[in-house]
């Protein structure tokens, strides 16, 4: 049983007896390592990389998130197992079209596919999604049109699509902000006395970004009903995560009172559990949770880097071995969840959607000229009513007199 | 009574107060809101009447402060931010310039940000490094944002309301050392256009452009060119984005002559821009051209130092001087 080394064990948590036991074990933890973030992750996990359920009753640890999927039927997991494909295939198709010159940029979601699609599943649809510019996966979830994501990254628009449609934010550039938007979202969300809540998507780059602490703290002192869902995916362009940070993530949560969970970012009925356990806490009035989804960047960060740059072969291989989408497949197979027409049919519905995004971007229309002064005040402006005036009589000069003239 | 005398800052509290009462999707966030009332007492007594879910004390953060107003707009409230002093909202200047600017365009028109970032800016009250500054500019610069500044009692009462109902992020610059002075404020006054300028004073020689704290200083100076002999008409500008170039030029095409003061540096300031836009608009007006007085391109000096480095009644007299002259 290879089990045992990748363990579910119980996280670290904020409060009582629990979180003394947890700063034990997390000591331990970093005495058998230099850097405690090489240590092999203590992370909840529900399947491993072989597609074996992990068992409950040989690590108990588990029980707690087990229960929140254990709902989930074989029909669901196909579901699930459907997201990822179609997800994976979006984001492959959309790779492609920016080596062909038809996407100015692309920033690959490639093996995070478990983290997004098991922590977008988790979402209720009045609960409301602040990403980073990444989370095609958490999009797809949402109903967000995948064709809409490619809009910024074509250069049409700068996200184009109206939040408040499927409770999914723009895409944020400048890395951490979203994080505040999020906490004050979930202050809003109190203070009307909903029960929704709010999940911020960020990356482990952006844990070192002020706004983020900015962000827990808030959330904290107000105790907000926001997840704060970090997809360690363990490169920041370049950098590595021993750049980021000297502690694993999740335990920074302790520091600012409330959860701090780690979780197999590649196994997604784990990531689906863990986010519906947070998501339930910040319902219930109890406050963020930060969720660690220990995954990887298969890809580059953008299409503008090159990983082969500053990353070893053998690391690559490794993460390859834990492949969600294989590990969900190998589970469907062994467990009889699915037959091989599913995967046909899949494979059919990911060439259709392959298709219909290599049509939709290569019509999307350049946007009108005169866009460039639309939008940018909600009341209007005097000086952009000018330039737009002053602009529009300029072109109007090239267009040809009529005849006779 | 609808029309009572009241300081610049009593003004701004019963504005608060005011908006407040008619829109209970306005709230107060920053530091020292709540009990204290602000280190200005602008926020005095409304935490008090309208409770800590109203009025918020927040966490010294001024980047989490305006990033979680902006959510908290996101939701459909209308956040009031108070930044305690200008030099303290650089920690907040990329959430407000990246974020707050930027997001209705981003999204097509389909959501809005109506965020009031108050901020009480300039010199003259002897403070330390950092609490004296005027970095209107660097906003007014910015697309997305709106930035205005009152200079007397009324307009603080009635732009700040205008402010929170504008759809549209608003950068609030409040004179910190006038709020003290006192004014008349009707309150059931239909208050001008929010980014209208108005003359304050009409003359026939030469105007003086200023907004906020220079507004007083101009028209002292005003006064003293009387003496001379000389009519100076005195235009509060009340907004620098938009600036209002019509009001300006038609004070322009009837005097013929543009000083505009300000607190913040010349170089680059709101003045450079007055000059270049009027220049152009009123090249065969002008029998000067237009003059600016300002602060130096230097850090904001220690506060034995401010009166040297802020114009003052002599600065502005010199420079009308000058313009007369041509």
């Amino acid at each position: 049983m290879t089990v045992e080394s990748t363990a579910a064990r119980k996280p670290r948590r904020s409060s009582g007896t629990k979180r003394a036991a947890g700063a034990a074990s997390a000591r331990k933890t970093a005495a058998a390592t230099a850097q405690p973030h090489d240590a092999e992750p203590q992370l909840v996990q529900l399947l491993t990389p072989e597609g074996e359920r992990v068992e409950v009753d040989s690590h108990p640890e588990v029980a707690e998130f087990a229960a929140f999927v254990a709902d989930v039927t074989t029909e669901d997991l196909r579901g699930l197992y459907r997201d990822m494909v179609l997800t994976r295939r979006f984001d492959g198709e959309a790779t492609a079209l920016q080596r062909q010159g038809e996407l100015g940029l692309w920033a690959s979601l490639l093996g995070q596919e478990a983290a997004q699609i098991g922590s977008g599943r988790a979402l209720r649809d009045d609960d409301y999604v602040f990403p980073t510019y990444r989370e095609h996966g958490v999009a797809w979830c949402r109903g967000v049109d995948p064709t809409n994501l490619l809009g910024m990254f074509r250069g049409v628009n700068h996200g184009g699509w109206d939040p408040n449609t499927n409770n999914f934010h723009l895409y944020t550039i400048v890395i951490g902000s979203q994080t505040l938007h999020a906490t004050g979202y979930a202050m809003g969300v109190a203070k009307d006395g909903a029960d929704s809540a709010v999940i911020a998507y960020f990356g482990d780059g952006a844990s070192s970004q002020g706004d983020v602490m900015e962000a827990f703290n808030f959330s904290a002192v107000y105790n907000s009903p926001v997840v704060f869902f970090c997809q360690n995916n363990q490169w920041a362009i370049s950098e590595p995560t021993e750049r980021q940070m000297r502690v694993p993530l999740y335990q920074r949560a302790q520091g600012f009172g409330f959860p701090g969970i780690r979780v197999d970012g590649n196994d997604v009925l784990a990531c689906l559990a863990v986010t519906r356990w947070a998501l339930d806490r910040a319902r219930r009035g109890e406050g963020p949770a930060l969720i660690e989804a220990f995954t990887y960047r298969m890809g580059a960060h953008t299409t503008s880097d090159d990983p082969t740059k500053y990353r070893a072969d053998e690391e690559t291989a490794a993460w390859e071995a834990k492949d969600p989408i294989l590990r969900l497949k190998a589970h469907l197979l062994a467990s009889g969840g699915a037959d091989e027409a599913f995967f046909e049919e899949l494979e059919a519905e990911s060439e259709a959607l392959g298709k219909r995004v290599r049509e939709v971007v290569r019509a999307m229309p350049d946007p009108d000229t005169m866009a460039i002064f639309e939008n940018v005040y909600a009341d209007g402006h005097a000086l952009v009513d000018e330039e737009r005036a002053q602009f529009a009589a300029y072109l109007a000069s090239f267009e040809p007199a009529e005849e006779g003239h | 009574m609808a029309v009572e005398k009241m300081s610049i800052a009593k003004a701004l509290n019963e504005s608060l107060r005011k908006a407040m009462d008619t829109d209970p999707k306005v709230l107060i966030m920053g530091e020292d809101v709540g009990k204290l009332g602000g280190v200005f007492r602008i926020t005095d007594g409304l935490q008090k009447d309208f409770g800590e879910e109203r009025v918020i004390d927040t966490p010294l953060a001024e980047s989490g402060i305006v990033g979680t107003a902006i959510g908290l707009a996101l939701r459909g409230y209308r956040p009031v931010v108070e930044i305690q002093f200008d030099g303290f909202v650089f920690p907040a200047y990329d959430q407000i310039v990246t974020q707050l600017a930027k997001m209705h365009a981003r999204a097509l028109g389909k959501i809005k940000l109506p965020v009031v970032v108050r901020i009480p800016y300039g010199g003259a009250i002897g403070a330390v490094e950092h609490h004296s500054e005027s970095p209107e500019t660097l906003f007014a610069h910015v697309a997305g944002l709106k930035v205005v500044s009152p200079s007397n009692a009324s307009d603080a009462y009635w732009m700040l309301q205008q402010a929170i109902l504008s759809d549209d992020p608003v950068i609030f610059f409040e004179p910190k050392r006038r709020y003290w002075d006192k004014g008349e404020v009707d309150t059931d006054a239909i208050p001008g256009e929010l980014h209208k300028a108005r003359v304050v004073r009409e003359g026939a020689d030469l105007t003086l452009a200023a907004y906020g704290p220079m507004v007083k200083v101009c028209l002292e100076a005003a006064a003293a060119a009387a003496e001379e002999g000389k009519s100076v008409e005195v235009l509060d500008l009340r907004s620098m984005s938009p600036i209002d170039f019509d009001g300006i030029q038609a004070s322009v095409e009837k005097t013929r002559r543009l000083v505009v003061v300000h607190e913040a540096p010349v170089f680059l300031g709101t003045g450079s821009e007055i000059a270049a836009r009027i220049t152009e608009r009123c090249f065969y007006h002008l029998e000067a051209p237009v003059l600016r007085v300002g602060g130096f391109h230097a850090p904001y000096p220690p506060a034995r130092l401010e009166d040297e480095y802020l114009p003052g009644l002599d600065r502005v007299l010199d420079a009308v001087d000058r313009s007369l002259a041509f």
